[in-house]
């Protein structure tokens, strides 16, 4: 990538007693990217990032930010910052102590402190509660203060380490929104570390999904949740409706299989298929019917309704079909009377479109 | 109907029973009856300070103006500050390597380094006594001049002071949140800059605790400096009991009762900076 801020070549870390907690990951990041690292605890994505912020190096590999092999530079003296996940703010400093410290240390002059830490202040809406010590602080305003003493160094790259996961629900919304509007008033390439795909999906402009220290696919949020390239990646993103099929016959642009509780169906897919794959159907792309649905096109299966789960704007319906087969689907109440219009133990159909089916041979 | 609980009948309602109650007060009241005591007779008129006659400050004074016992106050006062201080600095080093760095036998490191903690006083009087007498510093270092005539008995306060230090700055070096040290070098400070700026700080409650702690043990310490101390050097606790073997005075009570009160408020204020609190969890 010609514009890569940040770029990974075979980064491996292994950590003593021989865990690898990443293995050969390489990919390039843009400048000005809102990048996400998203994955299950224990896939390798902190271990990454604080390879990334210097405080881990790798066992091997490059790390290259703005153009310099960076991997073995101590984390001081790096043109990145940290937002940590318990914010470690300095409990015995006040907030624009704080805000400037990472200036202080490094000699930025008095005058010139004292204006950048007041524009850092004033980003985060803090300004009121300069004087503050962080124990009289909430858990928002300390995230805030840890924001703008990162920010305050003017890094090239920010990081930030699960940096909703310890706030309520609120909050969280808040704060996303906070964190991509800061994204594009300052301009700086964020990456960020966390396991809640909802915050990586409505935050990140890209996202790297990793498993086992590895990634598995690097893609926009609406790519990662519409072209999945494996099962995990399906599975792990939203829900999904995994079926096991086995192929029949493939051509360039479609693929014959019979599906397990769905018999032989043809699906568009580009590339090749054989032997057994999985198709992916988001349940929201189901639609359920009393009667059989006409028209041949549509994919289309009978079976009984087992659950109904009311959540408000939806409800989740799961219907067992021919062969075992379990297939989630979700309705939309878009009618104040009715809700999902099924209940337990209703005879229904379920159909959707064959471009709406993914087919999964990984 | 609910069953009600007839008072001090609950699991955590000791505090409430006639009996426990009782128990307390008699337990209080044979730890502290003796000092009250001291601290009530020092006030009283009769010289030899057997009945009580009537009250006044005046063995106050006498206490204050009397040449030996201020020598022997004043070097109370400086050995305890010195070993005080020598004593915080190693044993707060200590408590950084132990909380920091993993190294072969650490466990046992750890064991040993607790040791003064528990060796009877005795035993390590007389290794003490042993060491300097061969090593030729008790005859040697008399002929120092104030305060290093005291050397000898520094360095025996700070063997048995700094493992205190140690024991009560790791204790709250373990509440240290590493982040903030990580927080700090990616912020642009160096290792140098991250232990002054952030670590100390975090340690300061724990640094001062801890030298507090070493002071009184130092100022009251008799056993040790007893053994250690050579024929020239008197130090308040020496002074006192040979004094007292000439029999009881009101005077020595009023000496006495001004080092509980420098012992227990500097216990007071220790004991208050080592109560658990939020402010390091960052």
């Amino acid at each position: 990538m010609a514009d890569a801020i940040v770029s990974l070549r075979n980064v491996t870390k292994t950590f003593p007693g021989g865990v690898k907690a990443v293995d050969n990951v390489s990919f390039d990041i843009a400048q000005n990217e809102f990048f996400a690292l998203l994955g299950p605890s224990g896939c390798g994505k902190t271990t990454l990032l604080r390879m990334i912020s210097g405080l881990e190096t790798p066992t091997s590999g490059q790390i290259i930010i703005g153009g310099e092999d960076m991997a073995l530079t101590p984390p001081n003296k790096r043109p990145t910052n940290m937002v940590f996940q318990s914010y470690a703010v300095f409990p015995h400093m006040t907030v624009a102590e704080n805000v400037a410290y990472g200036l202080k240390v490094t000699g930025v002059p008095a005058d010139e402190t004292k204006r950048r830490v007041a524009e850092a202040l004033e980003m985060v809406k803090l300004t009121h509660l300069a004087q503050r010590k962080p124990d009289q602080m909430s858990g928002g305003q300390r995230q805030r203060v840890a924001l703008a003493r990162a920010l305050v160094k003017r890094p090239k790259v920010l990081l930030l380490d699960e940096p909703l996961s310890a706030l309520d629900a609120k909050l969280r919304d808040e704060m996303r929104l906070e964190l991509t509007r800061l994204q594009e008033n300052v301009g700086i390439t964020f990456i960020i570390v966390t396991h809640d795909q909802d915050e990586a999906l409505s935050m990140a402009s890209r996202i790297a999904v990793m498993d086992k220290g590895a990634v598995q696919q690097i893609a926009t949020p609406s790519e990662l949740y519409e072209q999945p390239t494996s099962r995990f990646i399906a599975d792990f993103i939203g829900k999904v409706n995994l079926i096991n099929a086995k192929v029949v016959s493939s051509s360039a642009s479609k693929v014959v299989c019979d599906a397990k509780g769905l018999g032989r169906i043809e699906l568009p897919h580009v590339g090749q298929a054989q032997g057994d794959i999985a198709i992916a159907v988001r349940p929201e792309k189901l639609k359920i019917s009393e009667a059989q649905p006409k028209g041949a096109s549509a994919i289309a299966t009978e079976g009984k309704v087992r659950d109904v789960a009311y959540f408000g704007d939806t409800s989740h319906v799961v219907v067992r079909c021919k062969d075992d087969l379990e297939l989630a689907v979700n309705v939309q109440n878009d009618k104040r009377a009715g809700g999902a219009g099924v209940e337990r133990g209703q005879q229904v159909w379920i159909h959707w479109a064959p471009e709406d089916t993914l087919v999964l041979t990984e | 109907m609910a069953q009600t609980l007839k008072p001090g009948s609950g699991p955590l309602d000791y505090g409430n029973r006639t009996w426990l109650k009782i128990l307390f007060a008699a337990i209080f009241f044979a730890l502290y009856a003796p000092i009250f005591t001291l601290i009530a007779f020092s006030f009283n008129t009769d010289k030899r300070g057997v009945v009580w006659r009537g009250f006044t400050f005046d063995n106050y004074v006498k206490a204050w103006n009397n040449a030996d016992l201020q020598e022997a106050m004043l070097n109370s006062l400086s050995i305890a500050f010195i070993s005080t201080i020598i004593a915080t600095i190693l044993g707060s080093m200590v408590a950084l390597v132990l909380w920091r760095f993993r190294f072969p036998m650490k466990a046992a490191y750890e064991g040993v380094m607790s040791l003064p903690i528990v060796i009877p006083e005795i035993c390590m009087g007389v290794s003490l006594l042993l060491f300097f007498t061969n090593a030729g510093m008790m005859a040697w270092s008399v002929n120092f001049v104030w305060p290093f005539n005291l050397i000898n008995i520094i360095i025996a306060h700070v063997a048995f002071c700094f493992p205190f230090v140690a024991i009560v700055v790791r204790s709250r070096l373990v509440g240290f949140n590493r982040q903030l040290e990580e927080a700090s070098k990616d912020l642009g400070a160096s290792e140098w800059q991250t232990f002054w700026n952030v670590i100390v700080p975090f340690m300061m409650p724990g640094l001062i605790a801890g030298a507090l702690l070493a002071f009184t043990l130092s100022l009251d310490d008799f056993v040790i400096t007893y053994f250690t101390s050579g024929p020239e050097t008197v130090t308040f606790p020496v002074k006192v009991y040979s004094l007292v073997r000439r029999g009881v005075s009101p005077e020595i009570n009023a000496a006495s009762t001004a080092l509980i009160v420098i012992t227990v408020v500097a216990t007071i204020i220790a004991m208050k900076l080592q109560a658990p609190d939020k402010s390091g969890k960052g």
